[in-house]
């Protein structure tokens, strides 16, 4: 991105002076009364990195609005607050805020209402929630591999984010992990890839990719064919996850005095020396435990995964440790939806960082931060990228990820909800949270069913985009009809659509609290005729009126989206 | 898997899916208009139907007998239409059409886990941590699907399936799954319709000003998947899901409770009488479940009282059927597993995996029916000296012949990686004449 632009030195002078004109009306031609610069809301700076000038904050705005330049764009807007909650709310917490979390943000006339919006929401437990289903999900996948404990692996996950545990800790107890599948369930990571008898490829494959952003898979058979990976890198790696075993444990059923599935335990097995490759030759090669040119002890007695461990946080020269790049590149792509790489798990020389400084300097704050989560999310949610309008127009038309081009955050880019934010926010939006039926082992029984089918109905495309909303038959019936919609749209007691028609008020006001409970946002004033125009075709039927466009609301394309 | 990394997306992910099964008022005028010659288009179409013989059936107790041997079991061959093709004689309805089928007696295909066995025998791949491949099924829709305009349904439907991925495809092609019975999932009920159609009117008004506002194309998109859902819950297509529906124009007629039974009233044989009419409206590629066939114990009662009685009914009776119509030339039959199972009989009296050598059938589809091509050895426990061995992908190759997709196609990978069709197999010789 960076070059390619002869000129753009040129370019980048004149771009400078019109863009800080252009910075005063971000703010001034914002509506909403209480949008700040983001700079003003940027945390206390940690530049505890050596020479690092810049505070990051600035730093971070800086190299972005680097890229609005060589480019010659200008950015969209700040966001207004109505987009900007949802927006928060669904990246932090998993789902929408409630219809008094909204209100209450709106109202709130304080000037740094959106800073402390986010250290509140990083207090709230649904942060927490959040961040455990999408790391399980990351590990073990949204299926049910046989031999492992989803139960596990979330209870690990949970007190990890919980505690704010630093991700180097995290992630070294996932990759050594042995025992008992609930009584440690970081071991549920290495039992889901364990499930075809593999001498660990899918292991290695999984653990370079997902914590290190790195796809050495493809050595597996070959050298890289685009950088400079050779075929030995792939089996080093592996080398290090040889001596995992698991065993199977069975126990007799007392009522049917059959054998039937007890837990599984991951344990240490013996494995010294090197492993064996074939070359696409024929020829056999050896590869001995190696982690980026540091050489581990292959003799007898030596626990590789331990010593795999203790090299994760390394770093080259004077780089970051990848651990931590690749951790800041899926931060930034959740919250943007796009990362620095594309894909975000395949890093190297031969597929450049769209903003190689930005991308060091994070992660280099990261690890002088100690791998602390939080502070990370920090540092990203209070960029100004973070808090520009999903709106766009002429001026930034060409930053389009979608159609394949770098991204440049020069607007917030439309993301699909995830399932289990589509789910949460449902209920949410439709109160079921609050009706108390079930309770909490009900309601997690329940979601668990719903992400079956869709386990069922969309687990069939590579990797990433199996489980959004992108815009197959089975998924738009299921939203169009599914029991949860109909259960969202129900008029029963204690529902949101029974409050809100049982408490006096007029039309309008109905027809603005539906709007708030499900987009967040107060209609305009067309969009209020118009409503009250098709719901005036309901004659004496006006609760099904009512009904209709709460599914309608549900079902738009502005719910659906994180924007 | 990673599945938090770049979750934008972008409008072909949306759209393709729908790219095949978009009903729109002008295409049902092009529709009537097309029946007047429907029966000549109909019959030139190319179909396949899998039958899916989840868990790894017993073919050495099917298809390729050893009344000879230790490991022959309790059953006996018997002739078929087929000079010199003998089969179980629990198949007996089977063998009087077997003139139009054909086995592949030596499959060799390593691969004895059941996940790892269906990846292999539906996409002629094995599973490989960098890429996920397409199942057939998904091949043919993204193959022939575009050139069906007048197909309101997606191009691969599965009966009682699920497990099938599209792949590097995309999920456009993913198998559209419904039970035997043509339920489909959330589908709305016949009053719910109405009440939908209301609902949608509401939510095209709602939509319209977030698809203004200046965020990308993705918003109108999402609209665009609403109507053509609609389209397809009323396209009159569907009435091939529905075995009690009659639709002349679509040379559908409702199901007589006769050829009900001759189907077997289980839901394989029903399954199979929906796929007949899937293909008859020009679904390209239609795959029936039947599970059941992990047998480690009790393998000749199951077979004997359950399995074959349900397997003979179905598969004689699609074959007659599809030939009656004049669509079997046109319609080629796979039937397979995952892999086969041990010619060893255990101590349960089951059979457990085994891929080293097993069968599947295939039939129809215009090929050199009528034989068997490739042998076990005596025992059945490797292929016969000078038989050669077949894998998936010549299943495959053999399949795209039939259907008019050349062999040689490639694709490419999410990652621009050339991905031959069926793995670079080759067709059958024997069987393509």
């Amino acid at each position: 991105m960076q070059s390619g632009f002869p000129c753009f030195r040129f370019i980048s002078c004149l771009g400078l002076a019109w863009l800080l004109s252009g910075a005063d009306l971000l703010v001034s031609a914002d509506e909403a009364p209480a949008a700040e610069t983001p700079a003003a809301e940027t945390p206390a700076e940690t530049s505890e990195v050596a020479g690092a000038e810049v505070p990051l904050g600035e730093f971070i705005d800086q190299q972005i609005r680097q890229g609005w330049q060589d480019n010659e764009i200008t950015a969209s807007e700040i966001a207004s607050d109505e987009e900007w909650v949802r927006r928060i709310y669904l990246d932090l917490v998993g789902r929408i805020p409630t219809l008094e979390e909204a209100r209450a943000f709106l109202d709130d006339e304080s000037p740094r209402k959106r800073s402390v919006l986010i250290e509140s929401l990083l207090e709230n437990e649904d942060y927490v929630r959040n961040f455990t289903t999408i790391w399980s999900n990351n590990c073990i996948g949204r299926g049910a591999p046989m031999r492992v404990s989803r139960t596990g692996m979330e209870k690990f996950f949970r007190e990890a984010f919980a505690k704010n545990r630093p991700w180097n800790e995290i992630v070294v107890d996932i990759v050594t992990a042995s025992g008992h599948y609930e009584e440690n369930g970081a071991v549920n990571y290495t039992l889901a890839q364990m499930q075809n008898a593999d001498e660990g490829v899918q292991l290695t494959a999984m653990t370079t990719r997902l914590f290190l952003g790195l796809q050495v898979q493809c050595t597996q058979c070959h050298n890289h064919p685009f950088n400079k990976w050779q075929q030995d890198q792939f089996w080093e790696y592996n080398s290090f996850f040889r001596q995992v075993g698991k065993i199977d444990h069975r126990k007799v059923d007392p009522k049917t005095g059959r054998m039937v599935d007890d837990f599984s335990e991951v344990v240490w097995q013996e494995f010294s020396g090197p492993v064996y490759y074939e070359k696409r030759s024929g020829v056999m090669q050896v590869a001995f435990p190696r982690f980026e040119g540091m050489e581990v002890d292959a003799g007898v007695g030596v626990d590789r995964r331990v010593e795999f461990g203790k090299l994760l946080t390394h770093s080259v020269d004077d780089s970051a440790s990848q651990l931590a790049q690749a951790m800041v590149n899926r931060t930034w792509s959740h919250f943007f939806g796009y990362g620095f790489t594309r894909p975000v798990d395949d890093m190297g020389p031969h597929n450049p960082a769209s903003h190689p400084e930005l991308l060091q300097r994070l992660s280099k704050e990261f690890v002088a931060a100690k791998y602390d989560v939080k502070q990370l999310i920090r540092w990203i949610v209070a960029s100004e990228a973070y808090s520009l309008t999903s709106q766009y127009g002429e001026k930034n038309k060409i930053d389009d990820p979608a159609a394949g081009e770098m991204p440049l955050f020069s607007h917030m880019y439309l993301k699909s909800m995830q399932a289990e934010q589509m789910y949460d926010s449902l209920i949410v939006a439709s109160n079921a949270h609050k009706s108390g039926k079930g309770g909490w082992g009900a309601q997690e029984e329940q979601r668990r069913r719903w992400m079956q089918q869709f386990v069922v109905a969309f687990e069939n495309d590579e990797n990433d985009e199996s489980t959004t909303f992108n815009g197959t038959i089975p998924q738009a019936l299921m939203m169009m009809n599914s029991e949860l919609m109909d259960k969202a749209c129900s008029v029963e007691r204690g529902s949101f659509l029974f409050e809100s028609m049982s408490t006096p008020g007029s039309e309008n006001q109905k027809i603005q609290d539906l709007y708030m409970a499900a987009l967040s946002r107060k209609p305009t004033k067309t969009e209020i005729s118009r409503v009250q125009k098709m719901l005036s075709r309901y004659g004496n039927q006006k609760l099904n009126g009512y009904q209709d466009l709460f599914w309608a609301l549900l079902n738009s394309n502005e719910f659906v989206f994180i924007h | 898997m990673s599945l938090w990394n770049n979750y934008g997306m972008n409008r072909r992910h949306f759209m393709q899916h729908m790219a095949t099964a978009a009903a729109t008022v002008p295409a049902m005028n092009f529709l009537s208009h097309l029946q007047a010659n429907a029966d000549v288009v109909k019959s030139k179409q190319k179909a396949c139907i899998l039958m899916w013989m989840g868990g790894g059936p017993p073919t050495i107790d099917i298809w390729d007998l050893k009344p000879e041997s230790k490991n022959g079991g309790e059953f006996r061959p018997i002739d078929t239409a087929a000079p010199g093709v003998q089969i179980s004689e629990h198949m007996p309805e089977t063998a009087k059409v077997f003139n139009d089928l054909s086995l592949v007696r030596s499959m060799s295909t390593r691969e004895a886990d059941h996940g790892r066995g269906r990846y292999y025998m539906q996409t002629s791949y094995v599973p490989n941590p960098t890429v996920v491949h397409p199942t057939y099924g998904s091949v043919v829709s993204y193959e022939l699907g575009k050139n069906r305009k007048a197909l309101e349904i997606p191009a691969f439907v599965s009966v009682d399936g699920g497990a099938g991925q599209a792949g590097f495809l995309g999920m456009t092609h993913a198998p559209f799954v419904v039970d035997n019975t043509g339920r489909i999932r959330n589908a709305p009920t016949e009053e719910g319709k109405q009440r939908l159609g209301a609902r949608l009117t509401m939510l095209d008004e709602i939509e319209s000003g977030f698809i203004k506002s200046g965020r990308g194309e993705l918003p109108k998109a999402h609209q665009d998947v609403y109507v053509n859902a609609k389209n397809l819950m009323t396209s009159r297509q569907m009435a091939a899901f529905d075995v009690s529906k009659a639709d002349a124009g679509l040379g559908l007629e409702a199901e007589s409770q006769a050829m009900k039974d001759q189907y077997g009233t289980n839901g394989f044989g029903q399954g199979l009488l929906m796929a007949r009419r899937l293909v008859q409206v020009g679904v390209p590629f239609v795959e029936v479940n039947m599970g059941g066939w992990d047998l480690h114990a009790g393998v000749f009662d199951t077979l004997k009282n359950q399995r074959l009685p349900q397997l003979d009914k179905g598969i004689s009776a699609i074959t007659a059927d599809l030939k009656a119509r004049g669509m079997l030339d046109n319609t080629v039959l796979v039937w397979m597993g995952e892999f086969g199972r041990t010619p060893r009989i255990n101590q349960d009296v089951g059979r457990d995996h085994w891929a080293a050598s097993w069968s599947v059938m295939m039939g129809g589809g215009g090929l050199k029916n009528g034989q068997a091509v490739g042998a076990t050895d005596k025992d059945g426990i490797q292929i016969a000296d000078g038989s050669k061995a077949y894998l998936p992908g010549d299943i495959w190759a053999t399949v795209a012949m039939a259907m008019g997709i050349p062999v040689n196609t490639v694709h490419t990978s999410k990652r621009g990686r050339p991905m031959k069709l069926a793995n670079g197999g080759t067709p059958i010789q024997e069987l393509i004449g």
